[in-house]
C-alpha cells in the first residue's frame, strides 16, 4: 500500500505542477487513462487474495476520484487563467469616439419655432401657414392698412409688381384664416417674412410666429395672461412682463410688449439700451375694420392678435449676439445648435 | 420728436423728475427713445467779454486778451482764436474749470506769456460747433454769468418714437397736453394774442383743389430786416429739437411747427406774381426746390402756385424761386391745413421727407391755422421787424373735416378690458384729452372728437385710450378658457418636423436661405426659367426668388468650403417660387446639399468620399415614412445643373417629385466651389402624403435563398433587370436583393456581372425544393430571353 500512497502523492504534485490544458491532460492520462499507473494498479488487484481486494480496490479508487477531481479542479483554474489572459489581450481603449455619422442638427431658428408652436398647441391653436408671395389686399388693405397709410412706411415692402409683395409680416395668414374658418379661431401662423431692410439689426429676411384668438368675450386680460404665461414658459424664468400702448392698424387697443432685459435683470446694459426692459413682442385686440373684411361680427365676437420676432428669442434666450449669423449658415454657427 | 425738457415745462411742469416724466411718456404709447444732457458736464465757464487785445510778442497766431469774467476781475488770456477781438462776449473757462473729456483748466505758460483760462469755441464745450473759432454770444449776453444758467444748460433732450397715429403729439402743444392728461395737472402755453394789421396789404388765395387743401391761410409782412441772426434763445430751442438755424424768417415757421405742430412756410413777396393758387400739380410740370434738387411733378401732387407758376410742393418743401434770402424785405406768411391722404406717399414718390410732409401725412390739427399764424406774426415782428398785413382766410368749409362723434358704452368698455371703471374717472379721461362729453347716460357717453385726433373714430379708440391713461399694466390678467375638443391629426400624413429628424439623424444640418437668391447663380441652375424679379432689390445679388432651393444651398457650402470645411450635409426646407401662367407656384421643398467624406473624419471611419448612393440613401429615407415607398421610381434623367450620367428624376406613380444627383462639373466651375457636391430636391407635397402600414401576416416556415451571378449588358439597369426577375419567379419571392454589382477584368467590356439574392416563402407550408428549381428557372430563362443575359460560373 506504500506504493499507491506514493503514487497519489507523486500524482497530487504532478496535478499541481501543470501549467496548462495540455500538461493537465498529460498528467490524467498517465495516471488515470487506460494505461495509467493508478489504472495499473487496479489492475494489479487480481494478485491479491479475495479478502484483501475490496478494501485495496476500495482505497485505490477512493484515490483515482481525489485525483480527478483534483484535475478537474486545476482544469477549471487553467481555463480561467486562459480566459482572463485573453479578455485581457482584447481590451480596447473605450475613450476613443465611436464609429460613423454623427447626428446633424436643426436651425435654430426653426428649433425655437418647434418650441413656440409646442407651447400653443397644447392650448388648442392650431398652425396655420400661407404664401410667401402675397397680394396687397392681405397683407395691408385687409389688415386696415390702406394705401397711403403712414404704417406702410413701417413696413419697408419688397414688391414684386404693384400688387404683390413679399409678405411684411404673417398676419395675412390671419386674414385668410378668418375668411375661411368660423369662430372659435385659435391659431398661430409661423413663418418667414420680408422688408426691405439690412443692417447690424436687421436683415431682409426673418421669422415671425403670429397668433389669433377669435371667441365671444375675449378680453384684453385674456390677451395679457396668454402673453405672460407664454413668455414665461418661453424663457422658462418668473420674468417680469409689462405692456406699452402702441400702434398697429390691425389692433385696437395695441400694445408692444417688454420683458426684463434677460441680460442685467432689469438693473440696466448695453442691450436693453439701460432702460431695463427688452422689447419682444407686439399685441393687441383685433379691430373691428379686420373683422369687417373678414366677415366676422364685431359685435358677436373679439378676437386678440399678437406676433414675435423669432430671431429676436432665440438671440435672448441663446444669447446669440449677431443676426446676420442665422443666415450666414456657417457650420461653424449652426453646429453649436 | 425731439424736445429739451424745459421746453416742455414752459407748457405743463408736473412735479417729477426727468426719469419719471420719461417712464409716464413710454408707458402712454410715446416711447422714449432716448434722453441726454443737452450739454456734457462742464463747469468753472463764465460769460467772458474780451477787452484790450495784443499781439503775442513769441507767436504769430497768438494774441494776448483781457478778459472780464467772474467778479468783474480782468485776467489775462493768451488766445489763438481768429476772430477773437476786443468787445466780444465768449464762453471763458476760468483757472479751475473743468471742461467736456474731465480736462482741467490751470494757469499756463504759452510761449513765456501767462494765461489764466481758456477762451472756448462752441464744439470745446461740447455744444456742436465747426471748431472755427469763438463762440460769439450775444453781445448783451452779462459778463461773469455762470454759461450753465445763462443758456439753461441743465437740460434734458428727450427723444420720443412717436407711432404713426399720434401725429397730434409731433409739437410741444401736443406733448404737454399729453402730459397733463397723465398728471391730472394744468396746461398752459405762452399768451397768442392776434396781432393788428398795420398794412392793408394783402395777396389773393384762390383753392382750387379744395378737397385737398380745405383751408389757406396766408399774410403779408412787410419791411422785414433779415440781416440779423435769430436770438439765441430761438436758435438753442431749435438746435435741442435737432433743426438747424437758417435765418429768423425760417426759424420762427420752424419755431411754431415744433411750438404748435403746424408746419409754416415763408414765400419772399417779391417772387409771387398775382396770387395764390391752390391747385394740382399739371403732369410733368417741373419746380426746383428748396434744396436744390429739380422735381418733375405728378399730377397727383398738390401744389402751392402764383399765378405764372408752382412754388411749393403744399405740405412737403418750398420752391427755390420763391424763397426768403438775406435780401428780402416782404415776406407771404403760409398756413394751411392739407388733407392727410393728399400728401400721403407723395413725399416718398419724391425721394423727400421733411419735418412738414411728416406732420402733414399724419394730420395737422384743422383749427389751428390761424392761431399759428398769429404767433408767427408776433414772433417775426420782434425779431425782425416790418408791418403786418391783414390775416386772408381761404377756406372750403364743405370740405373741412367734421369733428367726429364716438359714442363709448359701458358694456363694451367693461367686456374688453374685463374691468369696471367708475363712471367719473372715466369722463375725466375723457375730458382732459380734450374730448368735448356730449351726452352721458347709464349705457355710457357720447363724446366729440378734438380736431388734433386723426385716429379717434370709432368705439375701440376710446376703449384704448381709457386703457391707455389707466395703464395697460393695472388692467387684470386671465388665463384663456376654452372647450379644447380633440381634433383629428391625419396619421397618413407625415410632418416636415419627421422629415427633418430623419435628416438629421444622418448628419445633416438644417440651412435657412435667402428666398431672394443671385440670378447668376440660379442661371446655372434652371438657366431655362426665369425666376421672379423683385422690384425693389436690397442688393444685385438677391433680386430673383428661388426656383429651388439649391440657389440658397450651393453658396451656402460654398461659403462653409471657403471657410476650412472640407465635409458639408446641409439641408432646408421652404418655399420655391416657381413662374407660371398667371402666376407664380410657391411651393413647399426639402432639398439637401452633400460634399466630402461620406463620414466624419475620425480613427475608425474609412476616408471614402461621398457618392450618388449615400445621398440616395438619405433620400430613401425620407421617401420610406410614409409607407408608400414602391411608388417611387428613380428614373435616370437629364438635368441642366447635374452630370448627365449621375443624375435620377424621382417619380411618384409616374408623376416627377424632384431630382437628385451630382452637381454638373462645369456648374461646380461656374459657381466656384471646390469639390463635388451631391444635391437633391423633393416637393414636400409629394413625399407627405402616404397610407397606413397593412399587416401581411408572419410566416412561421422557413425561408429559402438562391443566389444567382448574372452577365447582363452594361447599361441594362438593376431596377429594370430586377423588375424581370420579381415578373418572372412568381408568388413565393419575398425578397430580392443586389448583393454585387462587378464589371472589369474576367467580364466583357459592356457587360457587367450583377449578383442577386432571392428569397423565397410561403406562409402556409415549407417549399419544396422543385418548387423552388422551377421559380428559379423561370427566373433565368426570363433574364436570358429579355436581357440576353448569362449566368456567370
Amino acid at each position: 500500500m506504500e506504493t499507491l500512497e506514493l503514487l497519489a502523492r507523486e500524482a497530487q504534485q504532478a496535478i499541481e505542477q501543470a501549467q496548462d490544458l495540455a500538461a493537465l491532460d498529460q498528467v490524467r492520462v498517465e495516471y488515470l487513462g487506460k494505461k495509467g499507473r493508478l489504472t495499473d494498479l487496479l489492475k494489479g488487484l487480481g494478485k491479491l487474495s479475495a479478502e484483501e481486494r475490496p478494501a485495496a480496490g476500495a482505497k485505490i479508487n477512493e484515490v483515482k476520484e481525489q485525483l480527478q477531481s483534483q484535475i478537474n479542479r486545476h482544469r477549471t483554474d487553467l481555463e480561467n487563467a486562459d480566459l482572463e489572459a485573453r479578455l485581457a489581450s482584447e481590451a480596447l481603449d473605450v475613450t476613443l469616439p465611436g464609429r460613423g455619422e454623427d447626428s446633424g442638427g436643426l436651425h435654430l431658428i426653426t428649433h425655437t419655432m418647434e418650441r413656440i408652436e409646442s407651447f400653443f398647441s397644447r392650448v388648442g391653436y392650431s398652425v396655420e401657414e400661407g404664401p410667401e408671395i402675397e397680394d396687397d389686399y392681405h397683407n395691408f388693405e385687409a389688415l386696415n392698412i390702406p394705401s397711403h397709410h403712414p404704417a406702410r412706411a413701417m413696413h419697408d415692402t419688397f414688391y414684386v409688381t404693384e400688387n404683390t409683395v413679399l409678405r411684411t409680416h404673417t398676419s395675412p395668414v390671419q386674414i385668410r384664416t378668418m375668411k375661411t374658418q368660423e369662430p372659435p379661431i385659435r391659431i398661430i401662423c409661423p413663418g418667414r417674412v420680408y422688408r426691405c431692410d439690412s443692417d447690424l439689426t436687421h436683415t431682409p429676411m426673418f421669422h415671425q410666429v403670429e397668433g389669433l384668438v377669435v371667441d365671444r368675450d375675449v378680453s384684453m386680460a385674456d390677451l395679457r395672461g396668454t402673453i405672460d404665461q407664454f413668455l414665461k414658459a418661453f424663457f422658462e424664468a418668473d420674468l417680469p412682463v409689462r405692456f406699452r400702448p402702441s400702434y398697429f392698424p390691425f389692433t385696437e387697443p395695441s400694445a408692444e410688449v417688454d420683458i426684463q432685459c434677460t441680460n442685467c435683470r432689469g438693473a440696466g446694459c448695453r442691450i436693453c439700451k439701460n432702460t431695463g426692459w427688452l422689447e419682444v413682442m407686439g399685441c393687441g385686440m383685433v379691430h373691428p375694420n379686420v373683422f369687417g373684411h373678414c366677415g366676422i361680427d364685431a359685435e358677436k365676437y373679439s378676437g386678440f392678435a399678437f406676433g414675435m420676432g423669432v430671431e429676436r428669442l432665440a438671440m435672448l434666450r441663446y444669447g446669440v449676439n449677431d443676426l446676420r449669423l442665422f443666415f450666414d449658415n456657417e457650420i461653424q454657427f449652426l453646429k453649436q445648435f | 420728436m425731439k424736445f429739451s425738457e424745459s421746453w416742455l415745462r414752459e407748457w405743463v411742469s408736473p412735479s417729477i423728475d426727468t426719469a419719471e416724466l420719461v417712464a409716464q411718456l413710454t408707458m402712454a404709447g410715446l416711447e422714449v427713445d432716448a434722453v441726454d444732457a443737452v450739454a456734457p458736464a462742464f463747469d468753472g465757464v463764465v460769460v467772458g467779454e474780451i477787452g484790450a487785445v495784443d499781439p503775442h510778442p513769441n507767436a504769430d497766431k497768438l494774441r494776448v486778451c483781457q478778459v472780464t469774467g467772474a467778479a468783474g476781475e480782468t485776467v489775462q488770456v493768451v488766445c489763438g482764436a481768429p476772430n477773437a477781438r476786443q468787445g466780444l462776449k465768449v464762453p471763458f473757462a476760468t483757472v479751475g474749470a473743468t471742461l467736456p473729456g474731465d480736462m482741467k483748466i490751470r494757469k499756463a505758460k504759452l510761449r513765456d506769456v501767462e494765461s489764466f483760462g481758456m477762451l472756448c469755441g462752441q464744439d470745446e464745450i461740447g455744444l456742436g460747433g465747426d471748431g472755427s473759432g469763438l463762440w460769439e454770444l450775444p453781445s448783451d449776453a452779462p459778463a461773469g454769468a455762470d454759461l450753465r444758467d445763462y443758456l439753461s444748460l441743465n437740460d434734458q433732450l428727450i427723444e420720443v418714437d412717436l407711432t404713426p397715429n399720434r401725429g397730434d403729439c409731433l409739437s410741444i402743444r401736443g406733448l404737454a397736453r399729453e402730459v397733463g392728461v397723465l398728471n391730472t395737472v394744468a396746461v398752459a402755453g405762452p399768451s397768442l394774442d392776434p396781432v393788428s394789421a398795420t398794412v392793408d396789404d394783402h395777396l389773393p388765395v384762390v383753392l382750387d383743389a379744395s378737397a385737398a387743401c380745405p383751408r389757406y391761410v396766408g399774410r403779408v409782412i412787410r419791411g422785414v430786416n433779415l440781416a440779423a441772426p435769430s436770438p439765441l434763445w430761438l436758435q438753442e430751442k431749435l438746435r435741442r429739437s435737432g433743426i438747424r438755424s437758417i435765418d429768423p424768417v425760417v426759424d420762427v415757421t420752424n419755431y411754431v411747427m415744433l411750438e404748435l405742430g403746424q408746419p409754416m412756410h415763408a414765400f419772399d413777396l417779391a417772387t409771387l406774381d398775382g396770387g395764390i393758387r391752390v391747385r394740382m400739380a399739371e403732369q410733368g410740370e417741373s419746380l426746383e426746390l428748396l434744396d436744390g434738387s429739380k422735381a418733375t411733378l405728378n399730377d397727383d401732387t398738390l401744389v402751392i402756385a402764383d399765378h405764372q407758376k408752382p412754388l411749393a410742393i403744399a405740405g412737403i418743401m418750398g420752391g427755390k424761386l420763391s424763397a426768403v434770402t438775406a435780401d428780402t424785405r416782404d415776406i407771404f406768411l403760409e398756413s394751411a391745413y392739407f388733407d392727410p391722404l393728399a400728401i400721403a406717399g407723395r413725399p416718398r414718390n419724391y425721394g423727400l421727407h421733411t419735418d412738414s410732409s411728416h406732420r402733414f401725412e399724419r394730420g395737422v390739427d384743422w383749427q389751428l391755422q390761424s392761431l399759428a399764424i398769429e404767433r408767427a406774426t408776433a414772433l417775426l415782428l420782434n425779431i425782425v421787424g416790418g408791418q403786418a398785413g391783414p390775416v386772408t382766410v381761404a377756406e372750403s368749409e364743405a370740405h373741412l373735416p367734421r369733428s367726429g362723434e364716438v359714442r363709448l358704452t359701458r358694456r363694451k368698455l367693461q367686456q374688453q378690458l374685463s374691468l369696471s371703471l367708475d363712471a367719473g374717472l372715466v369722463s375725466g379721461m375723457l375730458q382732459r384729452l380734450g374730448l368735448e362729453i356730449l351726452a352721458e347716460d347709464e349705457d355710457g357717453w357720447r363724446c366729440r372728437v378734438p380736431s388734433w385726433r386723426f385716429d379717434i373714430a370709432i368705439e375701440v379708440d376710446l376703449i384704448e385710450e381709457v386703457a391707455r391713461i389707466y395703464g395697460y399694466n393695472r388692467l387684470p390678467t386671465a388665463a384663456i378658457s376654452a372647450s379644447l375638443p380633440i381634433e383629428v391629426c391625419r396619421e397618413t400624413r407625415t410632418g416636415l418636423s419627421l422629415l427633418r429628424q430623419q435628416l438629421v439623424a444622418r448628419g445633416y444640418r438644417e440651412a435657412i436661405t435667402y428666398c431672394f437668391v443671385d440670378p447668376d447663380v440660379q442661371k446655372h441652375l434652371l438657366p431655362d426659367i426665369e425666376g421672379v424679379a423683385l422690384a425693389n432689390p436690397i442688393a444685385s445679388d438677391m433680386s430673383v426668388m428661388r426656383t429651388t432651393l439649391w440657389s440658397g444651398l450651393l453658396p451656402a457650402v460654398r461659403r462653409n468650403l471657403n471657410r476650412q470645411q472640407s465635409r458639408v450635409r446641409i439641408f432646408e426646407s421652404g418655399l420655391s417660387f416657381m413662374p407660371e401662367a398667371g402666376g407664380v407656384k410657391q411651393e413647399s421643398m426639402i432639398a439637401g446639399a452633400v460634399t466630402g467624406t461620406r463620414l466624419p473624419e475620425r480613427w475608425s471611419n474609412p476616408r471614402d468620399l461621398v457618392d450618388f448612393f449615400d445621398i440616395k440613401s438619405d433620400v430613401e429615407a425620407l421617401l420610406k415614412q410614409n409607407h408608400v415607398f414602391d411608388q417611387y421610381r428613380f428614373v435616370p434623367a437629364a438635368h441642366p445643373a447635374l452630370h448627365p450620367g449621375q443624375c435620377a428624376a424621382i417619380e411618384r406613380n409616374g408623376e416627377p417629385v424632384g431630382y437628385i444627383g451630382l452637381l454638373h462639373p462645369r456648374v461646380q466651375k461656374l459657381l466656384d466651389i471646390s469639390q463635388p457636391v451631391y444635391v437633391f430636391e423633393l416637393a414636400l407635397g409629394a413625399v407627405v402624403e402616404g397610407e397606413l402600414p397593412a399587416f401581411r401576416g408572419v410566416s412561421r416556415f422557413p425561408e429559402v435563398r438562391r443566389d444567382l451571378a448574372v452577365i447582363v449588358d452594361r447599361d441594362l439597369s438593376a431596377s429594370t433587370l430586377c423588375e424581370t426577375i420579381r415578373e418572372a419567379a412568381g408568388c413565393y419571392l419575398v425578397d430580392l436583393k443586389i448583393f454585387d454589382v462587378y464589371q472589369g477584368k474576367g467580364v466583357e467590356i459592356n457587360r457587367k456581372s450583377i449578383a442577386v439574392g432571392l428569397t423565397f416563402r410561403e406562409s402556409s407550408r415549407t417549399l419544396t425544393e422543385e418548387e423552388i428549381t422551377v421559380a428559379v428557372d423561370q427566373v433565368v430563362s426570363a433574364i436570358k430571353e429579355q436581357h440576353s443575359a448569362s449566368l456567370r460560373g
